[in-house]
């Protein structure tokens, strides 16, 4: 049962009966239809192996890089079938933050912010990509921590620093929508807490779809949650409603912790 | 226990073997290059004469060092190109699928032919190829040598490049896939960068190979005594002066031969270092 | 991004596109072209050796430059085959493995036991030195030790002397990696049971570890098989079949030499080449399939 969350404004993304198989006739995730709502933070939720990370990265294509999985059903980026797009251009307007932090280590603070344009092959004129990187460092934290050091390479920051830089890399590329898929998970309590303020803040610049495993994060952050368990997008709904008053029972299964 | 301290012992002695075997091998090529050395001074090294009428012997390892080092470079230039594109081949485009694993053992086959199969095929295939092309009136030089020394080398170049290359995290390939890379730009901006050290480490270790190459090479290179002139001129190569001269050499023909296995040692001692200090360093 | 720049962005993408398929099809044709020699060569030695090849050829030695010239003059096959070959390499490879085994096997353990030790580290160091010593420089030291001062001429034993010191490397680096395989406890349940150092090597360690040697073994042997250079100024070579360790010894690799260097015999090189392929291919093959079977086993 899902309920399809339809607003005044339009929804950034649209997924019409998404599903994803990795071998013939196993679905990770089945018959998946949803809107997801603009400048907001939708969380992904479910037990392990439910499918919430396939489904996230259905959104920029990266089962592309994986020639088994197969794919049926559309996903719609501001109406417009992301499959009739190139995936450069797509990966442009949907940035993407992993579970482990991943700067890249041969690359400075300040090369790994503008990583984006670069692999582009895009030049920047030297101020404006100092104040891309300026900014983007700002809006995440990091810059008064980092300022003096934007030239050596991120490896000796903190996981929670690491991370904060790969949210940087992915925003200084403008996108539209910031996919994060268990971005805290391999982090400590106190850099997890900086991540999801960080995270609330983000959310009136873009839109954040964000899978995670810890369902307090999503009742303490998200607008909106998915529930999914076993491929299936079981529930769907605002947050508090779903949270106070589940509609399923697999739901509520999980959320009062009988699995997961 | 006392026989346990014996065994303790015993294996410490076989352990000294390879400091006795090295130590005698420096000496032994010292000692037997001396007179060689005494005669002509440390010019042995770029004097060009070589001629052994007895009365008159002069000896000199200079074309004999630039052969060495011409085809071995040029092998590996020839080498790089190939060597590279398999790695990219099996540990990127290709990995785990089964034809990753064919083209792996066709390089592994490639490594198990002796050198003096190589060159038999070298001399009976590739040279009459290089004659039709018309690069060569007899096929000989120094591009030929270092053909068959580039397919020679080509697995060395190979074996520590899949690894290292294999070894990228996924997650730095799939951070640069997601801000909209293709696939030849993360090959160039990523995985080049991260495994640039192990890389370069495999092509210099390939490059100590080839310098030490004997049989494929003497059968191909024309066997003159000459600094090669050019690309497609003959020459000869320290290891292959050695294999040719050396059986029935005396005196200070023998001596010099000895000094230029010397000077082998050294230049192959070298670079092998090099590499393996940049593979150290890597790690 | 400026609109300059979004401008730019979005025309390249073809562009960016076609360079990564063209890419691919380079790295495609040039990994092609790197395979394309093993296919000729195996092919040749097989298409032009299979033809001499018969029981006589491995039972007879070598012809010398006459009978072979009657033979082509009245269009015959050469008679003769590489018997003093076949059997001066198995001569000369048992004795340097009867040299490098047990001291290689030995020193390995030694590294394995010593793992932190300094001078462990210098020994592997200097282990990897000898590894890299081009064979032609191994074949002057074995003439200056055993030609010129032990057996005081050409011998099988300056030959093996030479090949040994190039197995030597390989096997130490087998036993040392073998040994590290093998499960800290087994090596501890012997001890515990009161095991003597010595037994718990031979019992315990070599026997559970054998695969793995066998596999460094039969690699380093592959390996020096194949090796002329060396055997040239050390072994010398031989017409008859000789057992004596102490004299000039032929070697299948030492034939091809000469029949490639004599214009009568050249039609032999084939078959000779074929058979030292086989050989050498076998081996390769054969420790191929112990080091798979070889997968460490952590029982609890």
């Amino acid at each position: 049962m899902t309920d399809l969350i339809t607003h005044n404004d339009k929804p950034v993304l649209k997924v019409r009966d998404l599903s994803i198989a990795y071998e013939q006739g196993k679905y990770a995730v089945k018959t998946v239809t949803a809107d997801i709502e603009s400048k907001a933070i939708t969380a992904i939720m479910g037990p392990s192996g439910c499918g919430k990370s396939t489904l996230l990265r259905a959104f920029n294509k990266m089962h592309e890089l994986y020639p088994n999985i197969s794919t049926k059903g559309t996903i719609f980026l501001n109406d417009t079938d992301i499959n009739n797009m190139s995936t450069i251009e797509l990966r442009r307007k949907i940035g993407m933050v992993f579970q482990r932090p991943n700067p890249f280590p041969t690359m400075s603070i300040y090369e790994n912010v503008i990583a984006g344009y670069k692999l582009n092959g895009i030049r920047l004129k030297r101020d404006e990509r100092d104040s891309i990187v300026e900014k983007a460092l700002k809006d995440v934290t990091l810059w008064d921590e980092v300022k003096d050091s934007l030239f050596k390479k991120g490896t000796f920051l903190s996981g929670g620093q690491q991370q904060r830089l790969c949210i940087a890399r992915a925003i200084a590329f403008d996108p539209e929508v910031l996919l994060l898929d268990e971005p805290t998970s391999a982090l400590d309590p106190v850099s997890t807490s900086r991540i999801e303020d960080l995270l609330v803040d983000l959310k009136e610049s873009y839109t954040i779809l964000l899978v995670t495993h810890n369902m307090s994060q999503a009742a303490r952050i998200s607008d909106n949650s998915m529930f999914m368990y076993l491929g299936e997008l079981v529930e769907y709904g605002k947050t508090d409603i779903m949270f106070t008053n589940p509609k399923d029972p697999r739901t509520e299964g999980y959320l009062t912790g009988k699995f997961g | 226990m006392n026989s346990d301290k014996l065994t303790k012992a015993a294996l410490f002695s076989a352990s000294l073997l390879i400091l006795i075997i090295i130590a005698g091998i420096v000496f032994s090529l010292i000692r037997g290059a001396i007179p060689a050395f005494h005669a002509y001074g440390l010019k042995f090294i770029i004097s060009n004469e070589w001629n052994p009428t007895s009365g008159k012997e002069v000896y000199g390892a200079l074309p004999f060092i630039a052969g060495t080092l011409m085809t071995s470079i040029l092998a590996l230039l020839i080498c790089l190109p190939l060597a590279f594109s398999t790695s990219l081949f099996i540990s990127e485009y290709y990995r785990h699928t089964r034809i990753s694993g064919i083209i792996t053992s066709l390089v592994d086959l490639l490594a198990g032919v002796p050198s003096i199969v190589y060159g038999l095929w070298g001399f009976y295939t590739l040279r009459p190829f290089i004659i039709r092309l018309g690069l060569s009136e007899q096929g000989f030089g120094i591009f030929t040598s270092s053909l068959i020394l580039a397919i020679m080398i080509i697995p060395y170049a190979t074996s520590l490049s899949n690894e290292i290359i294999a070894m990228v995290p996924d997650e730095l390939k799939e951070a640069a896939y997601s801000l909209g890379a293709t696939r030849l730009e993360v090959i160039f901006n990523v995985i080049i960068p991260t495994a640039r050290s192990g890389i370069i480490a495999s092509y210099i270790l390939a490059l100590g190979r080839a310098l030490g190459e004997t049989m494929a090479v003497t059968m191909l290179i024309g066997n003159s005594n000459v600094i090669p002139s050019g690309l497609f001129s003959t020459g000869n190569t320290m290891a292959s002066i050695i294999a040719n001269q050396f059986g029935e050499a005396s005196g200070l023909k023998l001596s010099s031969l000895i000094a230029i296995g010397l000077l082998l040692l050294a230049i192959t001692g070298i670079v092998n270092s090099i590499g393996k200090y940049i593979i150290r360093r890597f790690s | 991004m400026t609109a300059g720049s979004l401008q730019y962005f979005t025309d390249n993408i073809g562009r960016r596109n076609k360079k990564n398929k063209i890419f691919l099809l380079l790295v495609i044709l040039l990994a092609s072209l790197t395979v394309i020699p093993v296919i000729l060569i195996i092919g040749k030695i097989v298409i032009m050796g299979i033809s001499q090849f018969n029981f006589s050829f491995f039972v007879q030695t070598s012809p010398d430059s006459l009978q072979a010239m009657t033979a082509i003059a009245n269009n015959e096959t050469i008679p003769g085959g590489i018997a003093n070959g076949i059997t001066g390499t198995f001569l000369i490879v048992l004795l340097s493995s009867l040299m490098a085994v047990p001291a290689g096997i030995m020193i390995g353990i030694y590294l394995y036991e010593n793992k932190n030790h300094p001078y462990s580290y210098f020994l592997r160091n200097l282990t990897e030195i000898l590894q890299g010593i081009p064979s032609i420089v191994l074949g002057i030291i074995s003439y200056l030790w055993i030609v010129k001062h032990i057996t005081n001429g050409f011998s099988a034993l300056a030959g093996s002397v030479a090949l040994a010191i190039m197995m030597l490397p390989m096997i130490i680096r087998s036993t040392e990696e073998t040994m590290k395989m093998i499960p800290n406890e087994i090596k501890e349940a012997a001890f515990a049971l009161g095991a003597p150092y010595h037994k718990v090597i031979f019992r315990v360690l070599i026997p559970t570890g054998f695969s793995g040697l066998s596999t460094g073994i039969l690699l380093s042997l592959s390996r020096v098989l194949g090796e002329t250079a060396p055997l040239m100024m050390t072994a010398l070579g031989s017409t008859v079949i000789n057992y004596n360790i102490a004299k000039p010894t032929s070697a299948v690799p030492l034939l091809i030499w000469e029949f490639y260097n004599d214009p009568n015999m050249v039609r032999l090189v084939w078959s000779s080449a074929l058979f030292l392929m086989i050989f050498v291919l076998s081996l390769n093959i054969l420790s191929g399939r112990l080091s798979a079977k070889q997968k460490p086993e952590r029982k609890k």
